[in-house]
Protein backbone atom coordinates (compact mmCIF):
# COMPACT_ATOMS: atom_id res chain seq x y z
CA UNK A 1 0.00 0.00 0.00
CA UNK A 2 1.52 3.38 -0.95
CA UNK A 3 2.42 5.97 1.60
CA UNK A 4 -0.85 7.48 2.80
CA UNK A 5 -0.66 11.22 3.28
CA UNK A 6 -3.82 13.22 3.64
CA UNK A 7 -2.67 16.69 4.61
CA UNK A 8 0.45 18.69 4.12
CA UNK A 9 1.69 19.85 7.55
CA UNK A 10 0.30 23.38 7.30
CA UNK A 11 -2.68 22.74 5.08
CA UNK A 12 -5.66 22.30 7.36
CA UNK A 13 -7.46 25.25 5.79
CA UNK A 14 -7.51 23.70 2.32
CA UNK A 15 -10.88 22.01 1.82
CA UNK A 16 -9.53 19.92 -1.01
CA UNK A 17 -6.39 18.73 0.73
CA UNK A 18 -7.80 15.61 2.30
CA UNK A 19 -10.01 14.63 -0.57
CA UNK A 20 -7.69 12.94 -2.97
CA UNK A 21 -5.06 10.93 -1.28
CA UNK A 22 -1.62 12.26 -2.20
CA UNK A 23 -3.09 14.64 -4.78
CA UNK A 24 -4.15 18.09 -3.70
CA UNK A 25 -4.99 19.04 -7.29
CA UNK A 26 -8.06 16.85 -7.40
CA UNK A 27 -10.28 19.90 -7.97
CA UNK A 28 -8.80 20.27 -11.42
CA UNK A 29 -10.57 17.08 -12.41
CA UNK A 30 -9.09 13.89 -13.75
CA UNK A 31 -9.43 11.48 -16.61
CA UNK A 32 -10.48 13.65 -19.51
CA UNK A 33 -11.72 11.27 -22.18
CA UNK A 34 -12.72 11.58 -25.82
CA UNK A 35 -15.70 9.30 -26.36
CA UNK A 36 -15.27 9.28 -30.12
CA UNK A 37 -11.62 8.28 -30.13
CA UNK A 38 -10.95 5.36 -32.45
CA UNK A 39 -14.47 5.14 -33.91
CA UNK A 40 -14.65 3.93 -37.52
CA UNK A 41 -15.92 6.81 -39.69
CA UNK A 42 -16.64 5.01 -42.97
CA UNK A 43 -20.24 5.10 -44.21
CA UNK A 44 -21.81 1.63 -43.75
CA UNK A 45 -22.63 -0.51 -46.81
CA UNK A 46 -25.94 0.03 -48.52
CA UNK A 47 -26.41 3.50 -47.05
CA UNK A 48 -26.81 6.49 -49.35
CA UNK A 49 -24.27 9.07 -48.08
CA UNK A 50 -26.58 12.00 -48.86
CA UNK A 51 -29.38 10.42 -46.83
CA UNK A 52 -27.08 9.79 -43.90
CA UNK A 53 -25.74 13.35 -44.07
CA UNK A 54 -29.20 14.92 -44.17
CA UNK A 55 -30.33 12.72 -41.29
CA UNK A 56 -27.35 13.84 -39.22
CA UNK A 57 -28.16 17.45 -40.10
CA UNK A 58 -31.70 16.98 -38.83
CA UNK A 59 -30.59 15.70 -35.44
CA UNK A 60 -27.71 18.16 -35.31
CA UNK A 61 -29.86 21.17 -36.14
CA UNK A 62 -32.34 20.21 -33.42
CA UNK A 63 -29.54 20.39 -30.88
CA UNK A 64 -27.85 23.46 -32.37
CA UNK A 65 -30.99 25.59 -32.49
CA UNK A 66 -32.22 24.61 -29.03
CA UNK A 67 -28.74 25.20 -27.63
CA UNK A 68 -28.84 28.72 -29.04
CA UNK A 69 -32.27 29.34 -27.48
CA UNK A 70 -31.24 28.04 -24.04
CA UNK A 71 -28.01 30.01 -24.20
CA UNK A 72 -30.12 33.17 -24.22
CA UNK A 73 -30.54 32.51 -20.50
CA UNK A 74 -26.81 32.83 -19.86
CA UNK A 75 -26.46 35.85 -17.59
CA UNK A 76 -30.25 36.26 -17.41
CA UNK A 77 -31.42 33.35 -15.29
CA UNK A 78 -33.29 33.90 -12.03
CA UNK A 79 -30.44 32.61 -9.88
CA UNK A 80 -26.77 31.69 -10.23
CA UNK A 81 -27.42 27.98 -9.96
CA UNK A 82 -30.08 28.08 -12.69
CA UNK A 83 -27.75 30.09 -14.90
CA UNK A 84 -25.06 27.45 -14.68
CA UNK A 85 -27.55 24.59 -15.04
CA UNK A 86 -29.13 26.03 -18.19
CA UNK A 87 -25.74 26.89 -19.65
CA UNK A 88 -24.59 23.33 -18.99
CA UNK A 89 -27.61 21.99 -20.84
CA UNK A 90 -26.95 24.33 -23.75
CA UNK A 91 -23.32 23.24 -23.86
CA UNK A 92 -24.24 19.55 -23.83
CA UNK A 93 -26.56 20.13 -26.78
CA UNK A 94 -23.92 22.19 -28.58
CA UNK A 95 -21.48 19.30 -28.21
CA UNK A 96 -24.01 16.90 -29.70
CA UNK A 97 -24.65 19.34 -32.55
CA UNK A 98 -20.98 19.65 -33.31
CA UNK A 99 -20.43 15.91 -33.51
CA UNK A 100 -23.53 15.38 -35.64
CA UNK A 101 -22.73 18.21 -38.05
CA UNK A 102 -19.18 16.92 -38.37
CA UNK A 103 -20.59 13.48 -39.16
CA UNK A 104 -22.87 14.98 -41.81
CA UNK A 105 -19.94 16.73 -43.45
CA UNK A 106 -17.80 13.61 -43.34
CA UNK A 107 -20.55 11.48 -44.91
CA UNK A 108 -21.36 13.88 -47.75
CA UNK A 109 -19.30 17.01 -48.26
CA UNK A 110 -21.66 18.35 -50.93
CA UNK A 111 -23.91 19.99 -48.36
CA UNK A 112 -21.12 22.00 -46.74
CA UNK A 113 -21.19 25.68 -47.79
CA UNK A 114 -18.17 26.80 -49.75
CA UNK A 115 -15.89 29.44 -48.29
CA UNK A 116 -12.95 31.40 -49.79
CA UNK A 117 -9.86 29.29 -50.47
CA UNK A 118 -7.63 28.78 -47.53
CA UNK A 119 -10.29 29.51 -44.93
CA UNK A 120 -9.50 27.43 -41.86
CA UNK A 121 -13.15 27.24 -40.74
CA UNK A 122 -13.95 23.53 -40.09
CA UNK A 123 -16.83 21.79 -41.87
CA UNK A 124 -19.16 21.62 -38.88
CA UNK A 125 -18.71 25.36 -38.33
CA UNK A 126 -19.43 26.03 -41.99
CA UNK A 127 -22.65 24.07 -41.70
CA UNK A 128 -23.64 25.87 -38.53
CA UNK A 129 -22.84 29.43 -39.51
CA UNK A 130 -23.05 29.67 -43.28
CA UNK A 131 -26.28 27.87 -44.14
CA UNK A 132 -29.47 29.84 -44.66
CA UNK A 133 -32.79 29.27 -42.92
CA UNK A 134 -34.36 26.98 -45.57
CA UNK A 135 -31.40 24.65 -45.25
CA UNK A 136 -31.89 24.08 -41.54
CA UNK A 137 -33.75 20.89 -40.74
CA UNK A 138 -34.66 21.30 -37.09
CA UNK A 139 -38.11 20.72 -35.62
CA UNK A 140 -39.97 23.89 -34.72
CA UNK A 141 -40.09 23.04 -31.02
CA UNK A 142 -36.39 23.85 -30.91
CA UNK A 143 -36.65 27.26 -32.51
CA UNK A 144 -39.63 29.03 -30.92
CA UNK A 145 -38.76 31.86 -28.51
CA UNK A 146 -37.88 30.88 -24.97
CA UNK A 147 -40.46 32.77 -22.97
CA UNK A 148 -40.23 32.66 -19.20
CA UNK A 149 -38.47 30.14 -17.01
CA UNK A 150 -41.50 27.86 -16.70
CA UNK A 151 -41.93 27.68 -20.47
CA UNK A 152 -38.23 26.94 -20.87
CA UNK A 153 -38.51 24.08 -18.40
CA UNK A 154 -41.50 22.64 -20.27
CA UNK A 155 -39.61 22.86 -23.54
CA UNK A 156 -36.53 21.15 -22.14
CA UNK A 157 -38.73 18.42 -20.65
CA UNK A 158 -40.58 17.74 -23.90
CA UNK A 159 -37.47 17.91 -26.05
CA UNK A 160 -35.20 15.82 -23.85
CA UNK A 161 -37.82 13.13 -23.20
CA UNK A 162 -38.31 12.72 -26.95
CA UNK A 163 -34.64 12.96 -27.83
CA UNK A 164 -33.59 10.53 -25.08
CA UNK A 165 -35.95 7.87 -26.45
CA UNK A 166 -34.60 8.57 -29.93
CA UNK A 167 -30.97 8.38 -28.86
CA UNK A 168 -31.49 5.18 -26.89
CA UNK A 169 -32.56 3.54 -30.13
CA UNK A 170 -29.92 5.36 -32.16
CA UNK A 171 -27.15 3.90 -29.99
CA UNK A 172 -27.84 0.67 -31.92
CA UNK A 173 -27.31 2.34 -35.30
CA UNK A 174 -25.31 0.58 -37.99
CA UNK A 175 -23.28 3.74 -38.36
CA UNK A 176 -20.55 3.54 -35.73
CA UNK A 177 -20.21 7.30 -35.31
CA UNK A 178 -23.95 7.84 -34.80
CA UNK A 179 -24.04 4.98 -32.33
CA UNK A 180 -21.17 6.52 -30.35
CA UNK A 181 -22.69 10.01 -30.41
CA UNK A 182 -26.00 8.57 -29.26
CA UNK A 183 -24.42 6.57 -26.45
CA UNK A 184 -22.72 9.69 -25.13
CA UNK A 185 -25.85 11.77 -25.63
CA UNK A 186 -28.01 9.36 -23.65
CA UNK A 187 -26.11 10.20 -20.46
CA UNK A 188 -26.48 13.92 -21.06
CA UNK A 189 -30.16 13.75 -22.02
CA UNK A 190 -30.99 11.56 -19.02
CA UNK A 191 -29.82 14.38 -16.80
CA UNK A 192 -31.62 17.06 -18.84
CA UNK A 193 -34.87 15.14 -18.57
CA UNK A 194 -34.36 14.57 -14.85
CA UNK A 195 -33.55 18.23 -14.24
CA UNK A 196 -36.53 19.48 -16.22
CA UNK A 197 -38.82 16.90 -14.64
CA UNK A 198 -37.75 17.99 -11.14
CA UNK A 199 -38.40 21.62 -11.96
CA UNK A 200 -41.71 20.76 -13.60
CA UNK A 201 -42.79 19.10 -10.38
CA UNK A 202 -41.54 21.97 -8.22
CA UNK A 203 -43.27 24.61 -10.32
CA UNK A 204 -46.50 22.63 -10.57
CA UNK A 205 -46.71 22.05 -6.82
CA UNK A 206 -45.29 25.43 -5.86
CA UNK A 207 -47.21 28.66 -5.80
CA UNK A 208 -50.30 29.67 -7.78
CA UNK A 209 -48.08 31.90 -9.91
CA UNK A 210 -45.59 29.17 -10.78
CA UNK A 211 -48.36 26.72 -11.62
CA UNK A 212 -50.14 29.25 -13.81
CA UNK A 213 -47.00 29.99 -15.77
CA UNK A 214 -46.19 26.30 -16.14
CA UNK A 215 -49.63 25.45 -17.50
CA UNK A 216 -49.52 28.42 -19.87
CA UNK A 217 -46.15 27.31 -21.19
CA UNK A 218 -47.38 23.75 -21.65
CA UNK A 219 -50.46 24.91 -23.55
CA UNK A 220 -48.40 27.15 -25.80
CA UNK A 221 -45.82 24.50 -26.65
CA UNK A 222 -48.14 21.53 -26.99
CA UNK A 223 -49.13 22.22 -30.64
CA UNK A 224 -45.47 21.61 -31.56
CA UNK A 225 -45.36 18.18 -29.92
CA UNK A 226 -46.94 16.23 -32.79
CA UNK A 227 -44.26 17.36 -35.25
CA UNK A 228 -41.65 15.38 -33.29
CA UNK A 229 -43.32 12.10 -34.24
CA UNK A 230 -43.96 12.76 -37.92
CA UNK A 231 -41.68 10.71 -40.17
CA UNK A 232 -39.86 12.55 -42.93
CA UNK A 233 -38.80 10.67 -46.07
CA UNK A 234 -35.16 11.00 -45.10
CA UNK A 235 -35.87 9.62 -41.63
CA UNK A 236 -37.80 6.73 -43.15
CA UNK A 237 -34.93 5.96 -45.52
CA UNK A 238 -32.37 6.21 -42.72
CA UNK A 239 -34.41 3.89 -40.49
CA UNK A 240 -34.80 1.34 -43.31
CA UNK A 241 -31.04 1.43 -43.88
CA UNK A 242 -30.50 0.68 -40.21
CA UNK A 243 -28.65 3.90 -39.42
CA UNK A 244 -31.54 6.05 -38.21
CA UNK A 245 -34.67 5.89 -36.05
CA UNK A 246 -38.25 6.34 -37.20
CA UNK A 247 -39.66 8.84 -34.71
CA UNK A 248 -43.22 7.57 -35.10
CA UNK A 249 -42.22 4.42 -33.24
CA UNK A 250 -41.16 6.40 -30.18
CA UNK A 251 -44.55 7.86 -29.37
CA UNK A 252 -45.73 5.11 -27.03
CA UNK A 253 -42.66 5.10 -24.79
CA UNK A 254 -42.33 8.85 -24.71
CA UNK A 255 -45.99 9.30 -23.84
CA UNK A 256 -45.63 6.84 -20.99
CA UNK A 257 -42.77 8.85 -19.45
CA UNK A 258 -44.51 12.15 -19.96
CA UNK A 259 -47.67 10.83 -18.36
CA UNK A 260 -45.69 9.93 -15.25
CA UNK A 261 -44.41 13.48 -14.89
CA UNK A 262 -47.83 14.96 -15.54
CA UNK A 263 -49.47 12.63 -13.03
CA UNK A 264 -46.92 13.40 -10.30
CA UNK A 265 -47.40 17.11 -10.94
CA UNK A 266 -51.17 16.97 -11.01
CA UNK A 267 -51.26 18.39 -14.54
CA UNK A 268 -53.63 17.15 -17.23
CA UNK A 269 -52.31 16.52 -20.71
CA UNK A 270 -53.32 19.34 -23.08
CA UNK A 271 -55.69 18.48 -25.91
CA UNK A 272 -54.80 21.14 -28.47
CA UNK A 273 -53.99 19.82 -31.91
CA UNK A 274 -50.86 20.40 -33.99
CA UNK A 275 -50.04 23.73 -35.63
CA UNK A 276 -52.02 24.46 -38.76
CA UNK A 277 -50.18 23.97 -42.01
CA UNK A 278 -47.82 21.20 -42.94
CA UNK A 279 -46.95 18.81 -40.15
CA UNK A 280 -43.30 18.47 -41.13
CA UNK A 281 -42.47 22.12 -41.67
CA UNK A 282 -39.20 22.20 -39.76
CA UNK A 283 -37.75 19.04 -41.28
CA UNK A 284 -38.44 20.51 -44.74
CA UNK A 285 -36.70 23.77 -44.03
CA UNK A 286 -39.82 25.82 -43.34
CA UNK A 287 -39.43 27.76 -40.15
CA UNK A 288 -41.21 30.26 -37.95
CA UNK A 289 -40.86 33.99 -38.38
CA UNK A 290 -38.57 34.32 -35.36
CA UNK A 291 -36.11 31.79 -36.74
CA UNK A 292 -34.57 34.42 -38.99
CA UNK A 293 -33.67 36.59 -36.03
CA UNK A 294 -32.19 33.62 -34.15
CA UNK A 295 -30.05 32.69 -37.13
CA UNK A 296 -28.93 36.26 -37.71
CA UNK A 297 -27.70 36.56 -34.14
CA UNK A 298 -26.01 33.16 -34.20
CA UNK A 299 -24.24 33.63 -37.51
CA UNK A 300 -23.38 37.31 -37.71
CA UNK A 301 -19.84 37.10 -36.34
CA UNK A 302 -18.81 34.08 -38.40
CA UNK A 303 -20.29 35.48 -41.60
CA UNK A 304 -18.46 38.76 -41.12
CA UNK A 305 -15.16 36.84 -41.16
CA UNK A 306 -15.38 33.92 -43.62
CA UNK A 307 -11.62 33.58 -43.58
CA UNK A 308 -11.78 32.94 -39.85
CA UNK A 309 -9.33 35.68 -39.04
CA UNK A 310 -9.61 39.14 -37.56
CA UNK B 1 -49.20 25.73 -0.48
CA UNK B 2 -49.20 27.30 2.97
CA UNK B 3 -46.50 29.34 4.65
CA UNK B 4 -45.08 32.73 3.95
CA UNK B 5 -43.29 33.52 0.74
CA UNK B 6 -39.63 34.21 1.42
CA UNK B 7 -37.26 36.26 -0.69
CA UNK B 8 -34.63 33.57 -1.03
CA UNK B 9 -34.40 29.82 -1.26
CA UNK B 10 -32.94 27.91 1.70
CA UNK B 11 -29.18 27.50 1.85
CA UNK B 12 -27.57 24.09 1.45
CA UNK B 13 -24.03 22.96 2.20
CA UNK B 14 -22.48 20.71 -0.45
CA UNK B 15 -20.08 17.82 0.16
CA UNK B 16 -18.38 16.01 -2.72
CA UNK B 17 -16.32 12.84 -2.75
CA UNK B 18 -13.72 12.51 -5.45
CA UNK B 19 -12.98 9.38 -7.44
CA UNK B 20 -9.93 8.46 -5.40
CA UNK B 21 -11.00 10.15 -2.21
CA UNK B 22 -11.86 8.44 1.00
CA UNK B 23 -14.49 10.83 2.33
CA UNK B 24 -16.83 13.62 1.35
CA UNK B 25 -15.33 17.08 1.58
CA UNK B 26 -17.18 20.37 1.96
CA UNK B 27 -16.82 22.30 -1.29
CA UNK B 28 -19.25 25.15 -0.86
CA UNK B 29 -22.88 26.11 -0.56
CA UNK B 30 -25.81 27.05 -2.78
CA UNK B 31 -29.49 27.97 -2.74
CA UNK B 32 -32.23 25.65 -3.92
CA UNK B 33 -35.99 25.30 -3.46
CA UNK B 34 -35.81 21.77 -2.03
CA UNK B 35 -33.50 18.83 -1.32
CA UNK B 36 -33.76 17.10 -4.69
CA UNK B 37 -33.12 20.25 -6.69
CA UNK B 38 -30.24 21.07 -4.34
CA UNK B 39 -28.64 17.83 -5.48
CA UNK B 40 -29.08 18.77 -9.14
CA UNK B 41 -27.71 22.25 -8.50
CA UNK B 42 -24.71 20.81 -6.69
CA UNK B 43 -24.03 18.55 -9.67
CA UNK B 44 -24.21 21.55 -12.01
CA UNK B 45 -22.18 23.97 -9.94
CA UNK B 46 -19.59 21.82 -8.18
CA UNK B 47 -18.83 18.87 -10.45
CA UNK B 48 -18.19 20.47 -13.84
CA UNK B 49 -14.63 19.24 -14.15
CA UNK B 50 -15.17 15.57 -13.56
CA UNK B 51 -14.26 15.94 -9.89
CA UNK B 52 -16.71 13.76 -8.08
CA UNK B 53 -18.49 10.45 -7.77
CA UNK B 54 -20.79 11.27 -4.89
CA UNK B 55 -22.62 14.34 -3.64
CA UNK B 56 -24.21 15.05 -0.30
CA UNK B 57 -26.33 18.13 0.29
CA UNK B 58 -27.42 19.18 3.75
CA UNK B 59 -29.70 22.04 4.62
CA UNK B 60 -27.51 24.59 6.39
CA UNK B 61 -30.08 25.02 9.14
CA UNK B 62 -29.56 21.35 10.02
CA UNK B 63 -25.91 21.94 10.85
CA UNK B 64 -24.91 22.91 14.36
CA UNK B 65 -21.54 24.63 14.38
CA UNK B 66 -19.22 25.79 17.12
CA UNK B 67 -18.83 29.52 17.53
CA UNK B 68 -15.46 31.26 17.05
CA UNK B 69 -15.96 32.94 20.44
CA UNK B 70 -15.81 29.53 22.09
CA UNK B 71 -12.51 28.62 20.48
CA UNK B 72 -10.48 28.95 23.66
CA UNK B 73 -12.64 26.90 26.04
CA UNK B 74 -13.28 24.23 23.38
CA UNK B 75 -9.83 23.69 21.91
CA UNK B 76 -7.05 25.20 24.02
CA UNK B 77 -7.15 22.70 26.93
CA UNK B 78 -6.15 19.79 24.66
CA UNK B 79 -2.95 21.54 23.69
CA UNK B 80 -0.88 20.78 26.77
CA UNK B 81 -1.79 17.15 27.38
CA UNK B 82 1.18 15.38 25.96
CA UNK B 83 0.11 12.02 27.42
CA UNK B 84 -2.69 11.83 24.83
CA UNK B 85 -0.21 11.50 21.99
CA UNK B 86 1.09 8.01 21.16
CA UNK B 87 4.70 9.08 20.93
CA UNK B 88 6.21 7.20 23.83
CA UNK B 89 6.49 3.83 22.11
CA UNK B 90 9.42 2.59 20.06
CA UNK B 91 8.12 1.20 16.77
CA UNK B 92 10.07 -1.80 15.52
CA UNK B 93 11.52 -1.34 12.04
CA UNK B 94 9.49 -4.09 10.41
CA UNK B 95 6.08 -2.65 11.38
CA UNK B 96 4.94 -0.53 8.38
CA UNK B 97 2.93 2.68 8.08
CA UNK B 98 2.92 4.10 11.56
Amino acid sequence: MPDVRTHEPDEHDNAYAGLLVNDVHWAFGTDFEDPLAGVDTTVPDGVDPATLATYCLMLGDDALVLSQRIAEWCGNAPDLEEDIALSNIALDLLGQARLLLARAAAADGAQVPALPDGSPVPDEDRLAFFRDAPQFRNVRLAEVPGGDFARTIVRILLFSTWRLALFEELSRSRDAVLAAVAAKGVKELTYHRDFAGRWFLTLARGTDESRRRLLTGLDELWPLWAELFETHDVERAAALAGVGVDPAGLAADVDAVLDQVLAASGVTRPVSGPLPGTALAGRDGQHTAEFGALLAEMQVVARAHPRGQW
Amino acid sequence: MTGQVRGEWPLYEVFVRGKRGLNHVHVGSLHAPDDQLALRHARDVYTRRNEGVSIWVVRSSAITASSPDEKDPLFAPSGDKVYRHPTFYEIPDDVPHM
